[in-house]
């Protein structure tokens, strides 16, 4: 006879209540750890969409995206023919703020050269960029449509392609149009603004003037060799696909990160006290039980089995119902939720771990009842 | 009314004592009692509170251990000079001993039938044959047709007989019972006394009860008068003699 089987089923409502009581908690623990791994996943993405091996930028930076870095355009004819470089393609990265349907629209504008490295890992929908001038490829998450027409500076560009899950660190979507137009976008003065350059004698400057110059190298070559190769110009500094990648995990998003993982945890400590406090008061509601139990000459072992299976039914059923709630919604938040399914056991085994400490505080409870409490009003 | 004292004791004790706490905070409950309940005896424990009786009670019960004394159980000693001679007292109590309490202590989450069941398979019985004894022992109480009822759907009476059942379900030999009639009326309390002394009659069993109940005195064979922790007076409902 399972005795906790048996008393859950008794008290149902209340049981399952309690449990989700408890998955919404552990729901909002596993939304939080998505929402940590989201931050790494965005800052990461736009780096490793190009597939690259060298990122080459201005001189004692650590740019493009933890610092600005400015370059010449032409330099990407100077890295292409370096020994080991395959291909390399010039770049630029803003974050324009525009109007769509009504709504305010912050959008990260990658502007890259469609026949080099630097575009759309994929596009789900649609097609690549094929004009030079005002197409567009969107990431999905943006709201736009194929066909969908949108003004970006002073001109209107028209989605041609989508494509998937390219946000900046900071959670704005992305959109990829051609280097010229990027560059007109990030340097082409309004026109009151410019006719006061030309009347202060400035002129139109050389908008030629890229972020980066990103490079993809042979299969056998050293990126560390290359980039020695490129910090022989004095102007230049190259970063391989591996610092960059360090470079914005552990500066650009790492108080984020720091504070994200700093929440979770005490959210994680938190959860561990109410399952005690849960388990530890179901024990304590059962103590005259759990004493006339032990008076009719029940076992230890068959009082501990009882709230250890309860606690572990408890942790786990809650668990359930805190992980399908956020597998079902976190495409819903603002942010990527990114849910590893490494993630997902961690904090099950974690909470596995609670539940049978827990758990024993109330077997240290249940042991201590003396027999005789059974007995008498 | 009482069957005659012919065989050997089911309960023995000679000269149990009980003190709590030493020196200035020694408080004595139980001093030198000794007395014996024979099989198909109803006796019951009397007296005010303080005067020892649940201390008594849990002795006999093994879940309290006596300062000095021998105690024999179903003609095993279990005491010798206030020690324990098994270590096992769970195994003893479910073994020899059957309890009925004041508020009949039923498991909420179990009907009437697993209640019962329960403390067979406690003993090793295999819930095939555990619940088909149960509804055989709520069917010999008279409570049969309740048998697939929670206790919270149950009666008082109804609750206290499924209570009995479950103490004699392991067939022990010894029920002890702690105001076994304090949350019944009058009327109920005489089909609960009834029927303990039906099944002391039948099983040969030894019924132990503490009570304040007056109205069921005479329900009683022997009734042990217990003051200050000595065991001072005994009534004999046979003879109808107060003993000193």
């Amino acid at each position: 006879m399972n005795l906790a089987y048996r008393d859950i089923r008794h008290n149902l409502g209340r049981f399952l209540l309690t449990c989700v009581g408890l998955g919404l908690l552990l729901g909002v623990v596993l939304a939080m750890i998505g929402i940590y791994r989201g931050l790494v996943v965005d800052a990461l993405t736009i780096a490793r969409a190009p597939a690259v091996d060298l990122w080459v930028v201005e001189a004692n930076t650590r740019g493009p995206f933890a610092e600005a870095s400015r370059i010449p355009g032409d330099i990407r004819e100077a890295i292409a023919r370096i020994a080991g470089v395959s291909a390399a393609g010039s770049i630029t990265y803003q974050t324009v703020e525009t109007e769509h349907m009504g709504d305010k629209l912050r959008l990260y504008v990658i502007g890259y050269e469609p026949t080099r490295p630097g575009g759309p890992p994929e596009i789900i929908a649609g097609r690549g960029i094929a004009r030079s001038h005002y197409e567009m490829i969107a990431d999905q998450s943006t709201g736009l449509t194929l066909g969908g027409r949108i003004h970006l500076g002073r001109n209107m560009f028209t989605v041609v392609g989508l494509t998937r899950y390219q946000t900046n660190s900071g959670g704005d979507p992305a959109i990829y149009i051609t280097l010229p137009d990027a560059q007109k976008l990030q340097f082409d003065l309004a026109p009151p603004a410019a006719r006061v350059q030309l009347a202060r004698g400035s002129g139109s400057a050389s908008r030629d003037t890229v972020n980066a110059v990103v490079a993809r190298l042979h299969p056998n070559a050293s990126s560390d060799a290359v980039a020695e190769t490129v910090h022989r110009w004095k102007h230049l500094t190259a970063i391989t696909q591996e610092a960059q990648e360090l470079i914005l995990t552990r500066s650009l998003v790492d108080r984020a990160r720091r504070q994200i993982g700093l929440f979770t945890s005490l959210l994680l400590t938190v959860s561990a006290v109410i399952i005690a406090l849960i388990i530890y008061t179901m024990t304590m509601e059962k103590l005259k039980q759990i004493a006339t139990l032990k008076l009719i000459g029940a076992p230890d072992r068959t009082i501990i089995g009882m709230i250890v299976q309860q606690a572990l039914a408890l942790g786990f059923i809650g668990f359930a119902i805190g992980a399908t709630l956020i597998v079902n919604i976190k495409d819903y938040f603002p942010r990527r939720v990114v849910l590893e399914p490494d993630n997902v056991l961690v904090l099950g085994l974690i909470v596995f771990a609670v539940c049978l400490v827990s758990s024993g505080l109330g077997v240290r409870a249940a042991l201590r009842v003396e027999p005789a409490t059974a007995l008498g009003g | 009314m009482a069957a005659a004292a012919t065989n050997h004791p089911l309960v023995q004790l000679h000269r149990i004592s009980k003190h709590f706490g030493e020196g200035e905070t020694r408080v004595d409950a139980l001093r030198d009692v000794s007395l014996a309940v024979y099989p198909g005896q109803v006796v019951a424990f009397l007296g005010p509170s303080g005067s020892g009786k649940t201390t008594l009670l849990n002795i006999i019960g093994c879940i309290l251990d006596p300062s000095s004394g021998s105690m024999e159980l179903d003609g095993e000693r279990v005491i010798e000079d206030g020690r324990w001679l098994r270590s096992d007292l769970k195994s003893l109590r479910l073994d020899k001993i059957g309890f009925i309490f004041q508020f009949h202590n039923l498991i909420p989450f179990l009907d009437a039938t697993d209640n019962v069941a329960l403390v067979l398979q406690l003993a090793g019985a295999d819930a095939t044959t555990a619940r088909a004894r149960a509804v055989e022992l709520l069917d010999y109480l008279e409570v049969g047709h309740r048998r697939g009822a929670m206790p919270a759907k149950l009666s008082g009476g109804e609750a206290q007989r499924v209570a009995i059942a479950r103490a004699l379900a392991n067939r022990p030999r010894i029920i002890l019972a702690d105001e076994p009639t304090a949350a019944l009326d009058s009327k109920r309390a005489g089909i609960v006394m009834d029927l303990l002394r039906k099944v002391a009659v039948e099983r040969q069993a030894a019924i132990i009860a503490v009570t304040h109940d007056e109205k069921i005195f005479d329900r009683f064979d022997r009734i042990f008068g217990l003051r200050d922790g000595r065991l001072e007076t005994y009534i004999d409902q046979d003879q109808r003699i107060p003993v000193a």
